[in-house]
C-alpha cells in the first residue's frame, strides 16, 4: 500500500474529488493547512499598516491506495488540480506498512 | 412644524380663553390643556426611550463588536467585556451620584448632590433640561452617554490591560473627567453651557467635546503611559474578524441616530435635522476614507469604509443639531480624510500604539468637529439661543459670529486639558493600587484565558 499526500490550491478541492471518484477512489481525508514553497505571499493593509503574509492557506488531501494504482492516481490528481501557476502545490508518495479497519479489525488492502 | 403650531394654537386658545371663560368652560379647557400636554409628552417620551435604547446598543453590542473584531482572537472576549463591564458598572455609579454630579445645579464645574441616589428623579419632568419628558427618561438617556465614553477609551489600551485595573481606572476617570466636563458643557450653570448661563458658550449638541474629545485625548495619554503591546509594531497584529467589526460599525451608525437626534430631547423638527446631519456626515466620512485609501494604496477596504463612517459620526456629533445638511456632508468629508491621515500616516510616523485608533478617530474627529461647529452652526437650524429681544441669536461664523470659533476652541481646550490631567491622575492612582498591565506571559496567552478563564472560539466538540 502507499499513502498519497497532495497539497493543493484551496479552489481545486472539488475538481480533485470529482476526478478521484471517477477512478474509484472513495476514501479521502482533507485538512486545511498553511505553508509556502517558492510562491511569494501577499500583502494585507489594515488602516495603512501593511502586513506581509507568507504562510498561505492550502488543502492537504491524504489517501491510501494499493501500490499498483500509484501512477494512475497521481496522474489523475495532477491533471485535476494543475493551473500551471506557481503555488499549485506538491504530491508526496510513501509506503504504508499496515491498514486496519477499526469497525471489524480487517487488515491490509481489504481494509481500504 | 405643523403639529407644533397646532399645539401652540391650542395653548394660546386655552390660556387666553381661560381668563374670561365661565366656570364650567374653564374646567373643560383645563382638561383639554392637560390632554394636549400629555399627548406631546407621550410622543417625546416614546422617542427618548427608543433613543436611550439605541445609545445603549452603540456600546453593546455595537462598540463591543467593532473593537473585538479588530483585536487578535485570543483577546476577543476580554475586549467585549470591557464594553459590557461599562454598561453594568457605570450604571451603578450613575445611579448613586453620577447623575447628580453632572446634572444637578451646582457650581460651574460640578453639580451638587441633590439627586444623590436619584432622589427626586421621577415621572415629573425636569423643566430646566427637558420639560416634556419624565425626569427619569432624561436621566437614563444621559446615562448611556456616560457608559460609552470610557468604553471608547478601552480601544487605546486593547490587548494588554488587566480587567480590575481597567474598572478602577474607568471609575476614577468618570469622576475626574467625564462628570466635570459633562456638567460644564450640559449642566445647569456649567462653565461652558451656551444655553444655561455658561461663561464661555460652547455649542456641543450631542457630545463632541463631552464624549469624543475626552475619550480620544484620554486614550492617547493612556496609550503613551502604558506602552506598546508586546511585539508591536513588527509582529503581525491584523484584525482577527472584520465581519464582526463590520456588523458593529453598522450598529454604531444606527445607534448614533439615538445619540445625536435624541439629543434634541424631544420628537421635534430639530431631532429630524440632527438625524439628517448625522446620516450625511457618516456617508461622507465613509466615501472620503475609501477615496483616500484608493488613492494611496490602490484599494478601498471594508475596514476603511467603516472607519470613515465612524469618523464622520464622531466629528458631526458636536454640531449635529446646529448645522445644515450640506455643512454636515462637508464635515464628514473632512473627517474621513483627516482621520485617515492621522491613523495611517501620523501614527506610523510616531509609532505610538493607540491600538484601535481611538485618538486618531475620536480625538481628532471630536476636536475638528468642535471647531467646525463654530463655523457652521446656524440659527436656521437651531433657534434655541435667543437675543434680549426674543429673536434667535447668530450662532456660528456663517451666521456672522466668527467669535464662536474661539469659544469652541476654549471649550475643546478645557476638555483636552481636563482629559489629559484627569487621565494621568487616574492612571497614577490605579497603578498604586493594582498593576495596570498584564504580565508578559498573560499577554502572550491572551486576555480571554488570562483574565477571564475562557475562550471566545471553542469549535471542537
Amino acid at each position: 500500500m502507499i499513502k498519497i499526500e497532495a497539497i493543493i490550491q484551496t479552489s481545486k478541492l472539488d475538481s480533485a474529488r470529482e476526478a478521484l471518484k471517477n477512478i474509484g477512489i472513495d476514501g479521502l481525508t482533507v485538512s486545511e493547512v498553511r505553508g509556502h514553497g517558492r510562491q511569494k505571499g501577499h500583502k494585507e493593509v489594515y488602516r495603512g499598516r501593511e502586513y506581509q503574509v507568507d504562510l498561505l492557506p492550502k488543502l492537504k488531501l491524504e489517501m491510501v491506495t494499493p501500490s499498483a494504482r500509484k501512477d494512475e492516481v497521481v496522474r489523475t490528481l495532477v491533471e485535476a488540480v494543475r493551473t500551471g501557476a506557481i503555488g499549485d502545490g506538491k504530491i508526496f508518495v510513501s509506503e504504508v506498512e499496515e491498514a486496519i479497519r477499526i469497525r471489524d479489525d480487517t487488515r491490509g488492502e481489504a481494509a481500504l | 412644524m405643523l403639529s407644533n403650531r397646532v399645539f401652540a394654537g391650542f395653548l394660546l386658545l386655552s390660556t387666553s380663553a381661560l381668563a374670561q371663560a365661565p366656570q364650567g368652560d374653564r374646567a373643560e379647557l383645563r382638561a383639554l390643556q392637560a390632554a394636549v400636554t400629555a399627548a406631546q409628552s407621550a410622543g417625546d417620551n416614546a422617542w427618548m426611550l427608543i433613543s436611550a435604547a439605541l445609545v445603549l446598543m452603540m456600546t453593546g453590542p455595537g462598540l463591543a463588536l467593532f473593537y473585538c473584531g479588530l483585536v487578535r482572537k485570543k483577546n476577543v472576549l476580554g475586549t467585549m467585556m470591557q464594553s459590557f463591564a461599562m454598561m453594568a458598572w457605570i450604571t451603578l455609579l450613575w445611579a448613586v451620584c453620577g447623575y447628580s454630579l453632572v446634572f444637578a445645579t451646582g457650581n460651574p464645574v460640578l453639580g451638587d448632590l441633590r439627586y444623590l441616589f436619584l432622589r427626586g428623579v421621577g415621572a415629573a419632568p425636569n423643566a430646566i433640561y427637558a420639560p416634556t419628558i419624565p425626569h427619569q427618561t432624561f436621566m437614563v438617556y444621559q446615562l448611556m452617554f456616560a457608559i460609552i465614553t470610557p468604553a471608547l477609551i478601552a480601544g487605546a489600551f486593547a490587548e494588554r490591560v488587566r480587567f480590575g485595573a481597567m474598572l478602577l481606572f474607568s471609575t476614577l476617570w468618570a469622576f475626574l473627567v467625564y462628570f466635570p466636563v459633562a456638567h460644564m458643557v450640559w449642566g445647569d450653570g456649567g462653565f461652558l453651557n451656551a444655553f444655561l448661563g455658561g461663561k464661555y458658550p460652547v455649542f456641543d449638541f450631542a457630545g463632541g467635546t463631552v464624549v469624543h474629545i475626552t475619550s480620544g485625548f484620554s486614550a492617547l495619554v493612556f496609550a503613551l503611559y502604558i506602552g506598546k503591546r508586546a511585539g508591536y509594531p513588527h509582529e503581525k497584529m491584523a484584525p482577527h474578524n472584520l465581519v464582526l467589526s463590520f456588523i458593529g460599525a453598522c450598529m454604531l451608525w444606527v445607534g448614533w441616530f439615538g445619540f445625536n437626534a435624541g439629543s434634541a430631547l424631544a420628537a421635534s423638527p430639530l431631532a429630524t435635522s440632527a438625524f439628517v446631519a448625522t446620516h450625511f456626515a457618516a456617508a461622507a466620512g465613509a466615501v472620503a476614507w475609501m477615496a483616500a485609501e484608493r488613492i494611496r494604496n490602490g484599494k478601498a477596504s471594508a475596514l476603511g469604509a467603516i472607519s470613515g463612517a465612524v469618523a464622520g459620526l464622531a466629528t458631526v456629533t458636536q454640531g449635529a443639531g446646529f448645522v445644515q445638511p450640506f455643512s454636515a456632508i462637508l464635515i464628514g468629508l473632512i473627517a474621513g480624510s483627516l482621520c485617515y491621515l492621522m491613523v495611517s500616516v501620523v501614527k506610523e510616523r510616531f509609532r505610538y500604539d493607540d491600538s484601535l485608533d481611538v485618538f486618531g478617530v475620536h480625538g481628532v474627529g471630536g476636536f475638528v468637529g468642535c471647531l467646525l461647529t463654530g463655523v457652521f452652526a446656524t440659527r436656521a437650524v437651531n433657534s434655541a439661543l435667543k437675543l434680549a429681544n426674543g429673536q434667535p441669536a447668530a450662532l456660528g461664523w456663517i451666521d456672522g459670529n466668527p467669535a464662536q470659533v474661539l469659544n469652541q476652541l476654549i471649550g475643546s481646550g478645557i476638555g483636552i486639558a481636563l482629559a489629559v490631567v484627569g487621565t494621568l491622575v487616574a492612571l497614577k492612582i490605579t497603578s498604586l493600587v493594582t498593576p495596570l498591565r498584564m504580565s508578559d506571559s498573560e499577554e502572550a496567552n491572551g486576555m480571554d484565558l488570562s483574565l477571564h478563564g475562557e475562550e471566545g472560539y471553542n469549535f471542537e466538540g
